[in-house]
């Protein structure tokens, strides 16, 4: 069997794949793509530890994260939508008519 | 258990009932929604008092999701309250008063918080904080024809769904070192003292940034100015007042149940939050100095308060955590005023900027007067409650050693004075051509703004039960 220190570095490095892509990133679905993978990088260590522990407690936790996560990218794909129409752009620099 | 969560049981059969009468109604009776609304809430309301009283020891109810106490019971009442004054100020604000859809994600986001502060268990924490921010996110977007609006959700989506990850990492740790998802099986694990203290305190971190977005802490503040100047006014308030109460009702049970100060020896989680506090009401205030929109330096204003709030958190006591409970009930009360004057005067002004607030009282004295004392309740002026919130924050901060931290504390309510007053000078001061043209204000907001006015003033003059409310059900912690 693999050990799990294996899977828990997999999932800090999909993390921090993740995060960097939301720093860097300026294009809207890139970031929520990223932010997905953040999501997946805990997914990944709730299984785990789920399998190691023997338990189910941590699978069915990632079930919940997953159905949250579908609601949430539902909500945020309207909201970029909304704001494409007008500003016929998804670059986050572009949208920042509130400052001050 | 059924009673128990009778008042929750009462949103969901709420927000149906709302959505299919939006249906049944025509555009003209649609007006008659958010009293539908308000009704529901108010029941309950009284189901909570009546029905779902917690007894002397603390329940766990639902298999352990939920713990049923006197902390939960609070914090239910102060949400209940937050989305009723929201409702009514939502009657008068034209844009949103008739749109049935609009209510029901009061009500799911309502719902949300409740469960928060009842929370024993990740699972339930992680899903209830996103049942909360989901319809959050839309209501701060919901004006599609205005684009500050649409952007200010699109950037509170950005910001929100970035931290939930981080959270959820963090939980994801928090389940790796004690094999459960139980909040009190995870203290347990945590005191056996195995963990080395750069993991506990690296998973304090994750876990806190989804929390401290919540409530606007320094640097997880950048969304709030935003997103409070563009969604629409009541929804400004609801996310400065009940959201981040929900916020804090998670952190004091998180940090004080799941991380036991026992289990770090030494250097913990206090001095974390006692730099966070300064960090968070230092920069709130100071760059609320700057602001020429009222809705921008209210929600920098808000920042201020959160780092106030976090001083209690920080001195982890019996007198931290009632003086956080007593500065969040008097907070909620406050600001909720605040923002309703900006509601209803942005209907008549058409506009946010302070130089619209000249010679407001000559127009309307009855705002003007609510506005004087919620801004003067917000610097920490007697007779209002504001002042006893301060002063009991401060006094948990002196309890446990960190005079530094009051000192901070008392220096930034000076700052806060000084930008309160600035608008207070232009209401009651400044003459502006306008002064003939009176400012109406809804009769449901007139409800709203009179019970928060009369809270605000009872908060301050009458104290003792407030206090006492405040130690029982931040007893339920200890």
């Amino acid at each position: 069997m693999v050990p799990v220190s294996y899977y828990v570095a997999l999932s800090a490095i999909l993390f921090t794949i993740g995060a960097l892509g939301v720093l860097i990133r300026r294009n809207a679905i890139i970031i929520f793509m990223s932010i997905e993978l953040m999501l997946n990088a805990g997914n990944l260590l709730f299984v785990t530890f789920a399998r190691s522990f023997e338990q189910l407690s941590g699978q069915v936790f990632v079930f919940f994260v997953i159905a949250v996560a579908a609601a949430e990218v539902a909500v945020g794909l309207a909201l970029i939508v909304a704001v494409f129409k007008s500003k016929q752009s998804i670059d986050i620099d572009e949208v920042s008519n509130l400052r001050g | 258990m059924f009673l128990t969560l009778l008042p929750e049981i009462t949103l969901v059969v709420l927000a149906f009932v709302v959505l299919t009468t939006d249906l049944a109604l025509d555009r003209q009776s649609r007006a008659f929604l958010p009293y539908l609304t308000a009704a529901g809430m108010l029941l309950a309301v009284i189901f909570t008092i009546v029905f779902a009283l917690p007894g002397d020891k603390p329940q766990l109810i639902f298999g352990g999701m939920l713990r049923h106490d006197w902390l939960t019971f609070v914090f239910r009442l102060v949400f209940l309250f937050g989305a009723l004054a929201t409702v009514l100020f939502s009657a008068g604000w034209e844009r949103v008063a008739r749109r049935g859809e609009y209510y029901v994600l009061i009500i799911t986001s309502t719902l949300g918080m409740m469960l928060m502060g009842a929370s024993a268990d990740l699972v339930m924490l992680f899903l209830a904080i996103e049942t909360t921010s989901i319809p959050l996110y839309i209501l701060a977007g919901f004006i599609t024809e205005d684009d500050k609006s649409t952007e200010s959700g699109f950037k509170y989506l950005l910001f929100g769904a970035m931290t939930t990850a981080i959270m959820l990492y963090g939980f994801s740790m928090l389940y790796g070192f004690s094999g459960s998802t139980n909040l009190y099986w995870i203290a347990g694990a945590l005191m056996s003292g195995e963990l080395p203290f750069i993991s506990m305190m690296g998973t304090v971190i994750l876990v806190m940034a989804g929390f401290a977005f919540k409530v606007s802490m320094v640097p997880f503040h950048f969304w709030a100015p935003d997103v409070y100047e563009g969604s629409p006014t009541p929804i400004a308030g609801f996310l400065s007042t009940a959201s981040k109460a929900a916020g804090f009702a998670v952190i004091i049970r998180v940090l004080l149940t799941a991380f036991p100060l026992e289990a770090f020896g030494g250097v913990d989680w206090t001095m974390m939050m006692a730099i966070a506090a300064a960090l968070t009401m230092s920069v709130g205030n100071l760059i609320a100095l700057a602001q020429t929109n009222i809705k921008r330096l209210l929600a920098y204003s808000s920042v201020a308060h959160a780092g106030y709030i976090l001083m209690g958190i920080a001195a982890a006591s019996e007198l931290g955590g009632l003086s956080v409970v007593f500065y969040i009930i008097v907070y909620l009360v406050t600001n909720l005023a605040a923002f309703g004057v900006v509601a209803v005067a942005e209907r008549t002004l058409g506009s946010n900027d302070l130089e619209a607030y000249d010679g407001l009282s000559r127009r309307s004295p009855a705002l003007a007067l609510v506005l004087l004392i919620s801004l003067l309740s917000l610097a920490g002026v007697p007779p209002m409650g504001g002042f006893i919130a301060k002063v009991l924050v401060f006094a948990a901060a002196v309890e446990a050693n960190m005079v530094w931290l009051a000192v901070v504390g008392i220096l930034n309510a000076i700052v806060g004075l000084y930008y309160y007053l600035i608008v207070l000078k232009r209401v009651y001061l400044f003459r502006s051509e306008e002064e003939d043209k009176p400012v109406p204000i809804p009769r449901p907001s007139a409800v709203a703004l009179t019970v928060c006015l009369i809270a605000i003033l009872v908060f301050g003059t009458i104290i003792a039960p407030w206090f006492d409310y405040s130690g029982i059900a931040a007893g339920a912690l200890f």
